[in-house]
């Protein structure tokens, strides 16, 4: 199939970009579903962190509803950060990577898919999970829409960015505790956005403003960050 | 190629050779050394002796006259050291990589200079040591942002990978640049605006802001001083083995 694309690549370029996205999509999709383990840790880790707040600070409900949108948003913040790591340690380490940036693809659209695919898995189910999080800390109902839409606009800028310190550390044996040195400061703005936009949902403010910024922010990562990532990658590889 | 000559300058390609770089900054070095010991010696006594007193914060708005440079560095470095780290990324241009290099140390030094008299100056006009207010927060983050770049580029061996690797780093962070420079404006908090633009006249007198501009003018020069000690320091460093920087050595 992949031979016969290649035949007429006229016609099919844009057909080929999307297979081409779909397929890495599929693939690390697929790995991730056989490493089942490595896809609810984030998730545990996420349920963990929110908890250790109300044992550590108070657990008067509302000092928790105060610090909830925070909270969530730090948890979330730092499971993605956590996940980051293993986006492309096992493709460095098998040498699927080298062979990725060797294929005549589009390395876009190839880092693209695999970091749609780490948000899938991650980001994704972190914005399910929210809701339990905000009941648990006692947001306000009204919070809740907030932080979600929030979460979900805001959480795929995190696995973007995030990729860039996961590309330039794949080399390194100890890439664990950097990536979170390059990512963290990085991701300030979606952080102060983020919360921002929970907690005009809580007064009952309006939210287009602050959605509107993660989309822009978002945007902006999914044009800029897979040109960092490939290049990243490639140094990383290179070195 | 002969295209490509009539566009940059010859000197432009000059700078890609490390012996050249070398030389050249010896020959600028003593002149930007003379100039910044004067101008800061200049700047600092006129600053701290003949400018007014300010008639809300009295003396302690003289703060203001380390803290203003060291900000204005802070942030310039940075992009300093991303322009650098593209050069050394498009050209292949070794001494870029290393002027790239040498610019984190100091930028991160002004940054927290520029924190550190912020907070002393704070103590008494705000009364706390740190406020969360936008400006100092994307300080801190410009901080951070340094020290990810520092730690990078020590944790990497190969040092040509290294210098790619904090140059994509430095070009990333740019985009928080920006954002230090609106985010005044942005949350409006309890920071006062930049003191100097471009576009306005500075609403200070000009007795109180020619000596800031006299220190400022220092600091760059300063900052000139400590680039190319460091930089030639570099080149030494990573032409060990080349013939003229054994020559060089056997002379002294």
């Amino acid at each position: 199939m992949n031979d016969m694309q290649t035949k007429e690549p006229v016609l099919n370029r844009d057909q080929t970009m999307v297979g081409l996205f779909l397929a890495v999509l599929k693939r690390d999709l697929l790995l991730s579903y056989r490493r089942r383990s490595d896809l609810v840790n984030p998730l545990i880790f996420f349920l963990m962190v929110a908890t250790l707040f109300p044992l550590g600070v108070s657990p008067e409900p509302e000092f928790l509803a105060q610090v909830a949108p925070g909270v969530v948003w730090v948890a979330a913040l730092l499971a993605t950060l956590l996940s980051m790591d293993a986006v492309f340690r096992s493709d460095f380490e098998d040498g699927t990577l080298e062979q990725t940036l060797l294929s005549p693809q589009p390395l876009f659209v190839v880092v693209l898919g695999k970091v749609i695919a780490h948000w899938m898995l991650t980001g994704l189910p972190l914005t399910l999970l929210a809701p339990l999080l905000g009941v648990m800390l006692f947001l306000p109902e009204g919070g809740m829409t907030g932080l979600m839409l929030s979460l979900l606009l805001g959480t795929p800028t995190l696995s973007l960015v995030g990729a860039i310190g996961a590309a330039l550390t794949v080399g390194l044996r100890k890439g664990g505790v950097l990536i979170s040195l390059l990512v963290l400061p990085l991701y300030i703005p979606v952080l102060i956005f983020g919360t921002g936009a929970v907690q005009a949902a809580v007064t009952g403010l309006p939210l287009a403003g602050y959605l509107a910024l993660l989309g822009a922010m978002l945007a902006l990562g999914i044009v800029m960050a897979p040109l960092a990532i490939g290049a990243a990658l490639r140094i990383s590889v290179s070195g | 190629m002969a295209e490509k000559k009539k566009w940059m300058p010859r000197w432009f390609y000059q700078l890609a050779s490390p012996r050249w770089s070398y030389e050249i900054m010896g020959k600028l070095l003593p002149w930007f050394a003379v100039a910044a010991a004067s101008l800061l010696a200049v700047g600092a006594v006129w600053a701290l002796l003949f400018a007014p007193a300010d008639y809300q914060q009295g003396n302690s708005f003289r703060i203001i006259y380390i803290h203003v440079p060291s900000a204005i560095l802070a942030q310039s470095c940075y992009m300093l050291m991303a322009v650098a780290g593209a050069i050394g990324l498009i050209w292949k241009m070794k001494v870029a990589d290393m002027v790239a290099k040498s610019c984190a140390p100091v930028g991160a030094t002004m940054a927290i200079l520029a924190l550190a008299t912020g907070a002393i100056w704070g103590k008494p006009t705000w009364g706390s040591w740190w406020v969360w207010d936008a400006r100092l927060t994307s300080m801190l983050i410009l901080l951070f942002l340094y020290l990810g770049v520092i730690a990078l580029n020590s944790a990497m061996e190969s040092e040509a990978t290294a210098a790619q690797a904090t140059a994509v780093l430095a070009l990333v962070g740019l985009v928080n640049i920006p954002i230090i420079k609106y985010s005044v404006d942005w949350w409006n908090t309890l920071h006062q605006p930049a003191t100097f633009t471009l576009t306005e006249r500075p609403a200070m007198p000009a007795e109180m802001w020619m000596p800031l501009l006299v220190m400022v003018i220092g600091f760059y020069c300063f900052f000139a001083v400590s680039l190319m000690m460091r930089t030639r320091n570099e080149i030494l460093h990573r032409e060990r083995r080349a013939s003229w920087v054994r020559e060089l050595i056997e002379k002294q």
